[in-house]
């Protein structure tokens, strides 16, 4: 396993801390006027998405965390995982409901995922930033209604429930932003 | 971020060239004015020499000697960390109070107050001791930003107010104890200065020169560097040695200067043995310096500033 010296730590840099994969935020160098230089670091564990404040002692060695992504594409689900598909080599990898979790409500067959592989295995999903899902449920659609900001819910066929225009009918596909999760437009 | 006009045109972009070139400008006329005034020698020493410093928290920028041609001749030469020794043999020759603006090089990871090229004023004054020389130091300041407030507080009197602990009685034991109870640190066991610089960096610093400007005097005596030593009231050990804070950030480090040749040689030597320790080769120590103060260096107090920061405060 390979390891970093806090000479090469920069934003981006997957480390191991205790055991689990953490992405550097951000870096700063503090050096008394004579003495011991430190780097105090931010990292967010990419397991459990926690941010915190880490000093180390500049020259120390850090073990590197091989974690990469990768655009794959969501297969199906049994009862345990979720599996994605490598759309070049077609190599599969299941991914736990812990990696799938920001993901799920809006995760249909065939979207391609960003996956951030750790040891080979799923970390994070990221879903593209908008979707296309169509509408599972929700009370009929009213023609001809447009009024500004009324709004009822929709439960998306991934499962999601969402806030839609009155109009809006059954099996209709729409435009979703995963960031925020909120209905944009008809697709 | 570092005020690097004088070391960095690329850091300039066209809208405040002209501003920051004049404000930097004046700024070294105003300090050259001061020393004048003051008649205080300009001087410029070399800035490529033959030995690096020992000092095991600082590395020397070093480049190849291309006249090595002989066993004899030394194979790289090294840039100045600051022009210390060679004011000093200066000194030792009878020159009298001086000062020096120049550049220093140092093999610092750049940073928001680190860069590995900057401009440091540095100058001595004969007789004078550690409380004359603050003074000094806070009347340039008020050349420069008049009406600037000046604090005066003991690294004692800091870490405990700041800190909550005595640094002087505190055992290393105890200080990691505080300083993991204060921040997540990855690394234990060390010796009691990497506690302190810890304690210094993250819990006291922020807290100093806030309303203006603060000294922070009396380090420990294992902080001493190339500083005297002598009893503060309570009868602890203490360098008389003070740094400058504005606005949290270090801006100068001075000393009431060590003149005694052979501890200067044994402080020397304990900064190689950590060399040693840490699996590093020892640097081999200055010999002009020491032959400066053999011949004797002269009762006087020295500081260093950088001007970079400086100009970044004013």
């Amino acid at each position: 396993m390979g390891t970093y010296s806090t000479n090469e730590f920069k934003n981006g840099l997957k480390i191991i801390i205790e055991g689990d994969p953490c992405n550097i935020v951000e870096n700063e160098v503090v050096k008394p006027g004579k003495g011991q230089a430190f780097n105090r670091v931010r990292l967010k564990n990419l397991k459990t998405g926690r941010a915190w404040e880490k000093t180390f002692k500049s020259g120390e060695s850090v073990e590197a965390a091989d974690v990469m992504e990768t655009t794959m594409e969501y297969l199906y689900c049994d009862d345990e995982f979720w599996y994605f598909m490598d759309p070049d080599t077609f190599d599969q990898v299941p991914a736990s409901a812990a990696a799938i979790e920001d993901a799920k409500p809006f995760l249909k067959e065939q979207e391609r995922c960003i996956i951030t592989l750790w040891n080979g295995a799923p970390l994070t999903v990221t879903l593209p930033n908008f979707v296309e899902i169509a509408v599972g449920e929700t009370d009929p659609g009213l023609k001809g209604d447009t009024a500004q900001g009324a709004t009822k819910p929709a439960t998306l066929v991934t499962g999601a429930v969402v806030r839609v225009p009155l109009f809006i009918d059954k099996d209709e596909v729409l435009k979703i932003d995963t960031r925020t999760g909120e209905y944009v437009s008809r697709a | 971020m570092i005020e690097q006009t004088g070391a960095n045109p690329a850091a300039l972009d066209q809208q405040n060239t002209g501003e920051r070139l004049a404000k930097r400008a004046a700024t070294l006329a105003s300090i050259r004015h001061y020393f004048s005034q003051q008649q205080l020698l300009e001087v410029e020493t070399p800035l490529l020499g033959q030995y690096p410093v020992t000092d095991p928290q600082l590395d020397n920028l070093r480049v190849e000697n291309p006249f090595a041609i002989t066993s004899a001749d030394p194979d790289y030469l090294y840039l100045a960390t600051s022009p210390e020794y060679s004011m000093k043999q200066l000194l030792s020759l009878g020159s009298g109070s001086i000062y020096q603006i120049s550049k220093a090089f140092r093999q610092d990871a750049p940073g928001r107050l680190h860069a590995m090229e900057f401009t440091m004023l540095e100058w001595y004054r004969i007789d004078y001791d550690m409380d004359a020389l603050i003074d000094d130091v806070a009347a340039l300041i008020h050349t420069l930003k008049p009406n600037t407030a000046v604090e005066k507080i003991s690294y004692r009197d800091a870490f405990i107010r700041y800190a909550g602990v005595d640094p002087f009685i505190a055992s290393s034991d105890e200080l990691e104890l505080i300083a993991r109870q204060k921040m997540d640190v990855s690394f234990t066991n060390q010796h009691k200065d990497i506690w302190l610089d810890l304690l210094l960096t993250h819990c006291v610093e922020k807290n100093l020169g806030k309303k203006g400007m603060t000294f922070l005097f009396d380090y420990p005596e294992s902080q001493s560097a190339l500083a005297r030593l002598a009893m503060n009231a309570d009868g602890q050990k203490v360098a008389k040695r003070f740094e400058l804070y504005i606005n949290g950030i270090e801006l100068a480090n001075g000393y009431h200067e060590l003149t005694d040749a052979a501890e200067q040689m044994r402080r020397f030597e304990t900064d190689n043995q950590q060399r040693l320790q840490r699996g590093e080769p020892a640097r081999e120590i200055d010999a002009g310096l020491i032959a400066a103060m053999n011949r004797g260096l002269p009762n006087c107090a020295g500081v260093a500033l950088g001007v970079d920061r400086l100009l970044l405060l004013l």
